[in-house]
C-alpha cells in the first residue's frame, strides 16, 4: 500500500488492514453491541438513543466486510422501525397510561363491559401519551439496532469456534439454521418470479403464499444434501470415552443445572438467600466441569481460531465502558437521561454521558480496516458477476 | 482400492434392484469413468463407496463393499470420512462453511487434525488448484467453475484415498470444466488418489479416464474395461467416438487428437462433398446479423440493452434481434450474462438503458406487460424446470397451464404426451428425471403456444438420449416459425440445433453470426467434429453421416 516510512507511533497506532490472522475476535463485537445495547436500555432520552443508533451505524460503514451477514443492518434497522411503528400504534388505539392534558385528538372509543377494566379502545389521544410510547420504542428499536450491528460485524461462524466443544454441535446447528435464512428468502424471490413465466401475477402476498409449498419442498431438498454432505465430511466423529466418563458427564451437567436453577430460585426467593449464593456457585461450577468432561468425547480441532488480542480488548471496553458509564449516570440524573413525559418538554442532551457514548466509535478507528469491497460481491447471491482469472479466458 | 463384492442395492419401495450384481475391483491410483443413460443407478454406484447409501439415503444393501480395507456396513459415512471425499452434482449444497478457507478446513477439523498441519494443508490446497486469491472470499459470491473447485479442494485436504464425484462438470462452461479436470488429472497423476466419477458430458471426460465402468441398463450388470473397448458398446458415446463408429476405426479414438490423427482419410474422402453448412453459409455468411433462413416481422427485438443487477453492470450495449424459425444458441462463460438477457426478454429485469420489444415496432415492452399476456408472446424454459411446477401430480400441473393460458383443457396434456409418451397423470413432478422435468416444464410453456420460446440451460443432466429427442422437439418447433434462444454451455448442442451463435462476454455481445462460423473459428466453441475435419466445416456427426449416404460413399 503506503511506502515504507520510519515508524512513528502514530503508525503503530493506525489499524492495520484485516487478515485472517489479525481479524478481530467475533466475541469482542458482541461485548462492545451489548455494552451499547445496556446503555440503550438505561435511557428513554430520544437525543442519546439516536445517539447511540449513529455511532452503531457510523462503526458498521466504517468496519464492515462484504460477507453475506454484513448485510444484516439495513433489515435490523427497518424491524427497528417496525418496532417503533407498533408501539405508537399501540399507544394510539388503546390508550396511554400517561395522564396527559393536551389531547391531539379524540377516536371514537368502544364501550368495553366492566369485567374488562382498566382495557381501553379508543378514546383520547394525548401528546404526552404519544411522546411517552415514543421514547419507550425507540428505546427497544436501539437495543435492535446494537444487536444488529454486531451481527453485521461479527461473523456467526468464528464465533461458533469460540464455543466449549461440547457446545459445537448445537452450535452448528444453530449456524446451518442462520445461513439457510437467506438461501429461502431467495428461493422465494426466484420462485415468484418464475410465476410470470406461467403467466400468473408475480406481486402482492397471495403470489407469495401460493409457492410455500414448492420453496419449503426445495428447502428441505437442500437439507437433506447438506445433512448427506456433512456427514460425509466427518461432522459428528466422537472419539470412544470410558462410560465412567459419560456417565460423570452427563451427572456433572444435570446436577449442575439443576444447582444453578435452585441457587436462582433461592437468591430471588423471598427467603434463603444465604443458600442461594452458595448452590449457584456450585451448580455453575458442576455444569462448567460437565461442559469440560464432555469436550472429551468430541475430536473436533479449531483452524485458525480469532486470538483476543489488544485491539479486542480495546474494542469490548469501549463498550462496556458505554454501558457502565450510562448505567451510572441513569442513577446520577434521572432527570436527564429517564426525562419525565408529562409536562411536554424538549428533551436535553446531558453532555457529559453523552460524550461517553461517543466513546463507543472507538472500535472505528482500532478494528482492523476490511479489504475494500470488490463490486462483484455487491448484490446477488447468484453466481453470475464474478469474472473468472485471466487464466481461464487465456486457456479458451 | 475399492472392492465391490456381489453389490446389489434396494430401495425402500421398488421392486427392482437399482444396482445389482456388481462385483469387480478399482484398483489404487486409477481414474473411473461410471458412463450409462440417466437412471441406470450412477449415484446409487457412487454413493455406496462413500456409505451414504445405505446408511444415509436408506434401502437395502446386499453383498459388500470395500473402501481401503474398511467394510462400508460397518462403517458409517463419517467414519469413512477420511478415506473417501465426496463432491455432489451441487457444490453449493455441499458447503458448509462461508468462506473458502473456512470451508477447505472444515473436514480436517471434524478429524481432528493438528491446527499446524491443518494450516500447512489448506496453503497446499489453495496452490493446487489455484484458489490463492479467492481465500477469504464467501463461497457463494464464486463462479460455477470456482465452486465446483472449492468443493474439490475441501475433500482433498483430509488426503482421502478416494475421491467420488457425481457429475463435477455439468454446470461449468468449457473453460472451467477443462480447469476442473487438469485438477483431478493431477491428482492421479501426482497423489495417486483413486478417482471414481461419473458424468454425462462423455466428450469432456472420456479422455482422462483409465478405465471405464459401463452400466448399460437399470439391473443389468455392470462391465469394467479399457475406454476404447468399452465405448464400442456403450449406448451413450461422446461424438469423437460416433464418428470413429462411423468411419470404422479400431481401436476407437477418444480424444481429438487421436482422432485427427487418424481421419486423414476420412479427410480425403469428404473433400469432395460439400458440408451442410457451407452450403447454408453461402448465402448468409457475409453478413454478420442475420443468417439466411429467417425472415419476416421479428419477434423480438433488442437495441443497446444495460441491464444493472445491484452494482454490476450485468449486460451492456446488447442488440438483438430474432426472427421467427431461427434458433440461436448464446453461449459464453458462467456469468457473462446469458440468463440476464433471457430473463430481461421476460420482463424479469428493467432495462437501465436501451429497449426491448416483443412483436415488432408497436409490439410489448416485456417489463410493463402484465404476466397473463406476457404467456402469449414469449415462454422460458428456468435452469431449474422445477421453478416452473407447483403442482403435486403432472394432471394438476397440465390443468393449471390449460388455465392459465386459457387453453382449450388437454391441450397441455396432449403435448407431454408427444414429448414424454410414458408418463402417468399421477406422478409427482419432483419423482420425474431430469428430462422428463425438462419436458413437462416445454409442455407447460408450450400450451400458451408463444412464438418466441427461451430455454436457460436445457441440457444440464441430460444423458445423450434425452438430448437427442429436446434436440428433435426443438427442431420441430422452429420449423413450425418457432423462434428458439437457448443459453447453454454444450457446444455439440449448439452445433447440432443453433443456425446462429451469439457469444457473450461480460455482458457484450463478443460475436455474433451463423454457427458454422463463430463456432469453428474459436477452440473453446468448437464442437469435437468440427475440431477433427478442420478446417472443413463440418459440425455433427450427423451431418457427415447423411453426406457420406447421399453420396454414396462406403465408410
Amino acid at each position: 500500500m503506503t511506502p515504507r516510512q520510519p515508524l512513528s507511533a502514530l503508525r503503530v497506532l493506525r489499524a492495520p488492514r484485516a487478515t485472517r490472522s489479525n481479524a478481530l475476535h467475533a466475541g469482542a463485537w458482541w461485548l462492545w453491541a451489548l455494552g451499547l445495547a445496556t446503555a440503550a436500555s438505561r435511557t428513554t432520552n430520544p437525543l442519546l438513543l439516536a445517539l447511540i443508533i449513529a455511532v452503531t451505524a457510523y462503526v458498521v460503514a466504517a468496519r464492515r466486510t462484504d460477507a453475506p451477514w454484513a448485510r444484516g443492518y439495513g433489515a435490523f434497522l427497518k424491524i427497528a422501525l417496525a418496532v417503533l411503528v407498533i408501539r405508537l400504534f399501540f399507544a394510539v388505539f388503546l390508550g396511554s397510561p400517561i395522564p396527559g392534558t393536551t389531547v391531539l385528538f379524540t377516536l371514537p372509543e368502544v364501550p368495553l363491559p366492566d369485567w374488562a377494566q382498566g382495557v381501553r379502545i379508543g378514546g383520547r389521544v394525548t401528546a404526552e401519551g404519544l411522546v411517552f410510547a415514543l421514547r419507550d420504542g425507540l428505546k427497544l428499536a436501539t437495543m435492535l439496532v446494537c444487536v444488529g450491528a454486531a451481527n453485521a460485524l461479527a461473523s456467526p461462524a468464528r464465533l461458533l469456534k469460540s464455543l466449549p466443544a461440547a457446545l459445537y454441535e448445537a452450535g452448528m446447528a444453530v449456524v446451518v439454521a442462520m445461513t439457510f435464512a437467506p438461501h429461502l428468502i431467495a428461493d422465494v424471490r426466484r420462485l415468484r418470479a418464475a410465476r410470470r413465466l406461467r403467466g400468473r401475477d408475480d406481486k402482492g402476498i397471495r403470489a407469495v403464499l401460493r409457492i410455500g409449498l414448492p420453496v419449503l419442498e426445495g428447502a428441505l431438498e437442500r437439507s437433506v444434501a447438506l445433512a448427506a454432505s456433512m456427514d460425509a465430511r466427518g461432522y459428528g466423529r466422537t472419539a470412544r470415552v470410558p462410560p465412567a466418563v459419560r456417565r460423570t458427564t452427563a451427572a456433572l451437567t444435570l446436577g449442575g443445572l439443576l444447582g444453578v436453577c435452585a441457587g436462582t430460585y433461592g437468591l430471588l426467593a423471598a427467603q434463603g438467600a444465604a443458600l442461594g449464593l452458595p448452590v449457584l456457585l456450585l451448580g455453575l461450577a458442576a455444569a462448567l466441569g460437565g461442559l469440560w468432561l464432555g469436550g472429551r468425547r468430541a475430536v473436533r480441532s479449531r483452524y485458525r481460531p480469532d486470538r483476543w488480542g489488544t485491539r479486542a480488548w480495546l474494542v469490548s471496553a469501549s463498550g462496556a465502558a458505554v454501558g457502565a458509564a450510562v448505567a451510572w449516570a441513569a442513577s446520577r440524573l434521572p432527570e436527564a437521561l429517564d426525562p419525565p413525559p408529562v409536562p411536554l418538554t424538549a428533551p436535553e442532551l446531558p453532555l457529559w454521558p453523552a460524550a461517553a457514548v461517543l466513546a463507543g466509535l472507538l472500535p472505528a478507528f482500532v478494528a482492523p480496516v476490511p479489504a475494500p469491497r470488490t463490486e462483484t460481491d455487491a448484490g446477488s447471491v447468484s453466481r453470475t458477476g464474478q469474472t473468472p482469472p485471466a487464466k481461464e479466458t487465456t486457456r479458451a | 482400492m475399492i472392492r465391490f463384492d456381489q453389490v446389489s442395492v434396494t430401495y425402500g419401495d421398488g421392486a427392482a434392484p437399482v444396482v445389482h450384481g456388481v462385483d469387480l475391483t478399482v484398483p489404487e491410483g486409477e481414474l473411473v469413468l461410471v458412463v450409462g443413460p440417466s437412471g441406470v443407478g450412477k449415484s446409487t454406484l457412487l454413493g455406496t463407496v462413500s456409505g451414504l447409501v445405505p446408511h444415509f439415503t436408506g434401502g437395502t444393501l446386499h453383498g459388500r463393499v470395500t473402501v481401503d480395507g474398511r467394510d462400508t456396513r460397518e462403517h458409517r459415512p463419517r467414519e469413512l470420512a477420511d478415506v473417501v471425499g465426496t463432491v455432489g452434482q451441487d457444490p453449493l449444497a455441499h458447503f458448509v462453511t462461508d468462506t473458502v478457507e473456512d470451508e477447505l478446513a472444515y473436514g480436517m477439523e471434524c478429524l481432528g487434525l493438528p491446527p499446524d498441519t491443518m494450516r500447512r494443508r489448506v496453503e497446499e490446497t489453495l496452490d493446487l488448484l489455484g484458489l490463492a486469491d479467492l481465500r477469504d472470499r464467501p463461497v457463494a459470491a464464486l463462479s460455477g467453475g470456482q465452486m465446483q473447485r472449492v468443493a474439490i479442494g475441501s475433500v482433498l485436504t483430509t488426503h482421502p484415498k478416494v475421491l467420488v464425484l457425481d457429475e463435477p462438470t455439468s454446470a461449468l462452461d468449457p473453460a472451467a470444466a477443462e480447469e476442473v479436470l487438469a485438477v483431478l488429472q493431477r491428482l492421479v497423476h501426482d497423489l495417486g488418489t483413486t478417482v471414481l466419477m461419473a458424468e454425462h458430458r462423455l466428450e469432456r471426460v472420456v479422455q482422462y479416464a483409465d478405465q471405464v465402468l459401463l452400466l448399460p441398463a437399470p439391473g443389468a450388470a455392470p462391465v469394467l474395461g479399457e475406454p476404447a473397448e468399452v465405448m464400442a458398446l456403450s449406448p451413450v458415446r461422446p461424438p469423437v467416438v460416433a464418428l470413429g463408429r462411423l468411419a470404422g476405426w479400431s481401436p476407437l479414438p477418444l480424444s481429438v487428437r487421436d482422432a485427427r490423427r487418424r481421419a486423414a482419410g476420412l479427410r480425403e474422402r469428404l473433400d469432395a462433398l460439400e458440408p451442410p453448412a457451407e452450403r447454408d453459409g453461402s448465402g448468409g455468411s457475409g453478413g454478420s446479423g442475420s443468417p439466411g433462413g429467417a425472415g419476416g416481422e421479428p419477434l423480438a427485438e433488442v437495441s443497446s440493452l444495460t441491464v444493472r443487477r445491484g452494482r454490476i453492470t450485468a449486460l451492456e450495449e446488447v442488440d438483438l434481434t430474432v426472427r421467427p424459425g431461427e434458433t440461436i444458441a448464446l453461449m459464453g462463460r458462467n456469468g457473462a450474462g446469458k440468463s440476464t438477457l433471457l430473463n430481461t426478454l421476460v420482463g424479469m429485469y428493467e432495462p437501465a438503458r436501451g429497449t426491448v420489444r416483443l412483436g415488432g415496432a408497436s409490439g410489448a415492452v416485456p417489463h410493463r406487460t402484465r404476466p397473463s399476456e406476457l404467456l402469449r408472446r414469449v415462454g422460458l424454459v428456468p435452469q431449474d424446470p422445477r421453478d416452473l411446477l407447483y403442482a403435486d401430480t403432472v394432471a394438476a400441473e397440465c390443468a393449471g397451464a390449460d388455465r392459465d393460458a386459457d387453453a382449450e383443457p388437454g391441450t397441455c396434456r396432449a403435448l407431454v404426451s408427444t414429448l414424454l409418451p410414458d408418463v402417468h397423470d399421477d406422478t409427482h413432478p419432483r419423482d420425474l428425471s431430469e428430462g422428463q422435468r425438462l419436458a413437462l416444464a416445454l409442455a407447460v410453456v408450450l400450451t400458451a403456444a408463444p412464438p418466441l420460446l427461451l430455454l436457460d440451460e436445457p441440457t444440464r443432466g441430460l444423458d445423450y438420449a434425452a438430448k437427442e429427442r429436446l434436440t428433435g422437439v426443438l427442431r420441430a418447433l422452429a420449423d413450425d416459425g418457432h423462434a428458439v434462444v437457448l443459453a447453454t454451455h454444450d457446444v455439440e448442442l449448439a452445433a447440432e440445433l443453433a443456425r446462429r451463435v451469439v457469444i457473450l462476454a461480460d455482458g457484450e455481445i463478443v460475436a455474433d453470426g451463423p454457427s458454422t462460423e463463430v463456432v469453428t473459428s474459436s477452440p473453446a466453441f468448437a464442437p469435437q467434429t468440427a475440431k477433427i475435419l478442420a478446417p472443413r466445416r463440418w459440425l455433427t456427426v450427423g451431418q457427415v453421416r447423411t453426406a457420406l449416404e447421399e453420396a454414396g460413399v462406403s465408410v
